[in-house]
């Protein structure tokens, strides 16, 4: 149960701005979800770069000094691969020059205890627990550029409030997802997925969508594919988002109570849970505004 | 602060004397909308009302009670004029959930497009809107009249008791679901008929029924391009050959 | 109910063996199937149709009468009975709304509708509520005048429905009450059979006369608590932020149920336990959805004290409150007010011997009667009959409400006092144990004589 609101910025002209956009289309949400909030930023400087794997960890502190977090990450990978360890905020950020499973499993061994909430080469991932615009201030999104951006905050219905079981999940490579409503046959699609193999973090009902759609991704369905396939086994309400590195897609249940709009011009697509969150985009007046249909599937790609 | 001469000074008394009309702008980038409501709800009869700013923010102007006339410059986020009364709320851009639930009577008059459950549990009064409604228009109403100028979104006029809904384009799915006795008019295509609604003959009663609708709302589509739905009323009493439909 | 059915094998009345002939043949009844089930499965397969009924659950469930009280003896001291004081009274909404309710006594009339109920019943209501300073609450279908006269506390409801909801009984009403559920049907919609849709009671819902009516189950403009919380904005703004705001919820999740709707903004949440009546609902709804009030009070209990608003935002609790010790042990658990529907009707003289002919001529009994659907309840209660209805005086009734609503006052205030509580709200869950392992699980108090929870941390 919570606000959603979500950017695609078509026009590079307006990278500089994605996080003074996307933290006003926040600040109109916080009502619908005071518990908590997370962030997904795509290809903001100075928290990604090309031809690095990032992961985004859950905390500002982990249980080791961050100098001794990239030695040992440095011993397991290679000093070639430069790892890079630094803090946002309430999130740390890993950073080396191999692929992403590499990297999770050099992280895991260095800090077990740890949550990495975000993947990629692209994408990171910032939650935490409280004003979700508190949140976004500590981790400074009003001066962060990027290509895309996904914020939510959350009123949780029967999981706890802990950053962990915040939104956005991010479960694949670049793969972001976030959730307004809640299934209602998601404890079977978890044990499904368990037999298959599929390790979860939380009790969340989200992160069964999220694992479900890597799941399918995995399987060779294109984002299309598999929001179409997640609408055939999963039952309930919902108003999802999902990002990868370079798309955006929204689709909601065929009964469609949770809400959505959209507004769409030629620099940039903006999904919002109400229209008080697309209000000061700029060009709103002339945007294409609509509402999308029950059951059908958005995208779009940069 | 609400950037007014307040009406709520006034003494009856006083109000009594104003034989000219007030005209009063609240800009909702400066007043909070408790403000605006409240000097609505203290509004007399005649005054005309102007709110700028509404940057999509809910239950804007809700509740009125007075022959006021309201215009909302700009998009309504949730219940906009919601449980409207009297006089006439008009909106210049776009309307979001549940505008004008449970009207009772007066006018609502949207320009742009409605998001789901417009006029919702309508009791009375007018409801035009000039683009599309989403989802669920009209559910539930109990004799309100609906206007819609565009499309109209699935499972409108569910359980629909009482009332007249004009659609001048397409309605989508499950359209008159468990309907009683509203009477819906359709221009364009229906996706889906929803269970016991039917069409209808039309007949002139209806088509000059349909006329003073659309005369109303201001609109000059030919009734005879429209075609009725109504209750089969088969579901008006349970019966095991309807089992499933419940 | 009516039933448009086939043609329908004719049930022979089947000649009856007396109770003490099967035991001295020593037949041996079935666990499984009992003689109500083999009724039930042989009334289905005459029918195609489920029953419907009123009344609550009539299973067995873990209940109050499994929790006993520790009355003061030696370590605590008891408050003398008559002489020292022992308060009664509550203050229910007081969180947003500018004009709280304030109750002189904690049992308050739970919604029952005008059309489920009889004009009469629902007049005898707000008088025996008013006499003694309580409030009583509308139903699914409006507010009558009746109803609104006689009611010096008047809780109006807002139902999925919204049949006769208008702003002006808004405006009028003491509290407003946004109902997502009832006990007797957590996730279902209201019912009422078309005998009891009466041209008054169409008019009032806008239906046609004589229909079976069937409400919806989720409200027509909001689904959720982020859009529950806008909702509640929007009314707190026709109100001008006066009447406070009640959220009832049919108990299935209390903990989740309780801490959103507070999330949502709510003044005062309402939670209805499983043996919540009903005036026609699925048999099979009302026996197997929900959870019990026993379970569902310290769930409901824990979610406001993490919040940090127990008793800031009140908890009314329903559903099977009968006597004083009831609603003590209620308010121990950490209820602020309880409802009382069922035991209301029985007070204005539903299931009275009296009428033991008329039950038998409906095929039950003083006792069993459920078929509020029906509309021909003898009592003139469940009913729009006019000649039944008049047997009800609503003054007469009214009256019998008021004494029993002032014994449940004073057998809660007898038994706060020999726990040595000065008001009925300083009863603690520490005053209580219980007699069942089910029944402390559920009401999280020890077994008595030990001092184990089972299930506890």
């Amino acid at each position: 149960m919570c606000g959603i609101a979500a950017l695609q910025l078509r026009n590079p002209s307006l990278h500089p701005q994605m996080g003074s956009l996307l933290s006003s289309m926040m600040c109109q949400i916080v009502d619908r979800g005071p518990d908590s909030a997370g962030l997904a930023v795509y290809d903001t400087p100075g928290l990604v770069s090309e031809g690095t794997s990032t992961l985004s960890l859950l905390g500002k502190s982990q249980r080791l000094p961050l100098g001794e977090i990239a030695a040992s990450l440095e011993n397991l990978l290679s000093p070639s691969a430069a790892p890079d360890v630094r803090v946002v905020g309430d999130t740390t950020l890993v950073s080396a020059a191999v692929g992403t499973d590499l990297l999770v499993k050099a992280v895991r061994e260095t800090l077990p205890d740890s949550t990495i909430t975000g993947r990629g080469e692209h994408v990171a991932v910032m939650k935490s627990v409280g004003h979700p615009m508190d949140i976004a201030a500590e981790h400074g999104l009003e001066d962060m550029a990027g290509s895309q951006g996904l914020s939510h905050t959350r009123m949780a219905t029967e999981s706890a409030v802990t950053a962990g079981g915040s939104h956005p999940f991010s479960v694949a490579d670049d793969l972001c997802l976030v959730h307004n409503g809640s299934f209602s046959n998601h404890a079977t699609i978890r044990r499904e997925l368990k037999r298959e193999g599929v390790v979860f973090d939380s009790d969340n009902d989200t992160e069964v969508g999220a694992r479900y759609i890597a799941s399918r991704l995995q399987q060779g369905d294109d984002l299309e594919t598999a929001l179409t396939n997640l609408g055939k086994v999963f039952d309930g309400f919902y108003t999802l988002v999902v990002t990868t590195a370079d798309s955006m897609a929204v689709v909601r249940d065929p009964i469609a109570c949770k809400p959505a709009i959209i507004a769409e011009t030629d620099d940039y697509v903006a999904m919002a849970s109400e229209y008080r969150a697309l209000a000061s985009l700029p060009g709103i007046e002339t945007a294409r505004i609509f509402e999308p249909e029950p059951g059908k599937v958005y995208t779009w790609s940069l | 602060m609400v950037t007014l001469t307040a009406p709520e000074t006034l003494t009856p008394a006083a109000a009594q004397q104003i034989a000219v009309v007030d005209s009063f702008s609240v800009d909702l980038n400066d007043s909070p909308v408790r403000d605006l409501n409240q000097a609505l709800h203290n509004a007399i009869d005649g005054q005309v009302w102007t709110v700028a700013n509404p940057g999509g923010k809910h239950s804007l102007a809700v509740g009125i009670d007075a022959d006021i006339s309201v215009t909302i410059k700009g998009h309504a986020g949730y219940y906009a004029a919601g449980m409207h009364q009297k006089g006439e709320v008009t909106i210049t851009g776009n309307a979001g959930v549940g505008l004008a639930e449970n009207i009772m009577s007066g006018k609502v008059h949207v320009r742009g497009d409605t998001s789901q459950s417009a006029a919702a549990t309508g009791h009375g009064g007018l409801v035009v809107i000039d683009g599309n409604a989403g989802a669920r228009c009209g559910i539930s109403m109990k004799g309100v009249d609906i206007v819609v100028g565009g499309n109209i979104g699935h499972m409108s006029a569910f359980m629909a008791q009482a009332g007249r809904l004009v659609v001048c384009g397409d309605a989508g799915d499950a359209l008159g679901d468990s309907i009683y006795e509203a009477r819906i008019y359709v221009k364009g295509t229906v996706a889906s008929l929803g269970a016991d609604c039917i069409e209808k003959p039309m007949e002139a009663e209806h088509l000059e029924e349909l006329e003073g609708l659309l005369t109303a709302a201001g609109r000059t589509d030919n009734p005879a391009d429209f075609k009725r739905y109504g209750s089969a009323r088969n579901l008006y009493h349970f019966s095991v050959h309807n089992s499933a439909s419940y | 109910m009516t039933i448009t059915s086939p043609p329908q094998d004719t049930v022979l009345p089947a000649p009856s063996i007396p109770a003490q002939h099967t035991e001295e043949l020593g037949l041996r009844e079935s666990a499984t199937f009992d003689r109500a089930t083999i009724s039930d499965i042989q009334r289905a397969a005459a029918t195609g149709v489920y029953d419907i009924r009123g009344w609550g659950a009539k299973r067995k469930v873990p209940h109050f009468d499994d929790l006993l009280f520790l009355g003061a003896s030696m370590s605590r001291y008891p408050l003398e009975g008559y002489r020292e004081k022992c308060d009664t009274d509550v203050v229910l909404g007081d969180r947003h709304a500018s004009r709280p309710l304030h109750l002189q006594t904690p049992v308050t009339i739970a919604g029952m509708s005008f059309g489920a109920l009889s004009a009469n019943a629902k007049e005898a209501l707000g008088r025996g509520a008013s006499e003694v300073g309580t409030s009583t609450t509308t139903g699914d279908g409006g507010m009558t005048p009746e109803e609104r006269g006689q009611s010096k506390h008047l809780v109006y409801q807002y139902l999925p429905s919204r049949y006769g909801m208008n702003p002006d009984d808004l405006r009028k009403a003491d509290a407003i009450e946004i109902v997502l559920g009832q006990g007797a049907k957590p996730g279902g919609g209201g019912m009422l059979l078309g005998q009891k849709i009466t041209e008054r009671v169409a008019g009032m819902r806008t239906l046609p006369v004589g229909i079976d009516q069937r409400s919806a189950s989720r409200h027509p403009d909001w689904t959720g608590p982020d859009d529950l919380e806008i909702k509640i904005g929007e009314l707190r703004e026709i109100t001008d932020w006066k009447t406070p705001i009640y959220v009832k919820i049919g108990a299935s999740r209390p903990y989740y149920d309780t801490a959103l709707a507070v999330k949502a903004g709510a003044d005062v949440v309402v939670v209805d336990g499983m043996q919540g009546g009903t005036a026609a609902t699925q048999q099979v709804f009302i026996e197997n959805v929900g959870i019990p009030t026993l379970a569902a009070i310290p769930q409901a209990v824990q979610a406001l004290q993490e919040l940090g608003l127990h008793r800031k935002v009140q908890l009314i609790v329903s559903g099977g409150i009968r006597t004083g010790a009831d609603v003590a042990k209620a308010m121990a658990l950490g209820a602020d007010a309880v409802a009382i529907g069922t035991a209301a009707l029985i007070a204005l003289g539903d299931n009275d011997p009296r009428y033991a002919a008329e039950y038998a001529a409906l095929g039950s009994a003083a006792g069993f009667y459920d078929d509020f659907q029906d509309g021909r309840d003898p009592a003139g209660i469940t009913t729009q009959d006019p000649g039944l209805s008049s047997r009800l005086d609503p003054v007469a009734g009214g009256r019998r409400l008021a004494n029993y609503l002032r014994v449940l006052t004073m057998e809660a205030q007898t038994i706060a006092r020999a726990c040595g509580k000065s008001h009925l709200h300083n009863l603690e869950p520490e005053d209580l144990v219980a007699l069942t392992i089910e029944a402390s699980a559920m009401a999280r108090v020890p077994l008595a004589g030990t001092n184990w929870i089972p299930g506890a941390k």
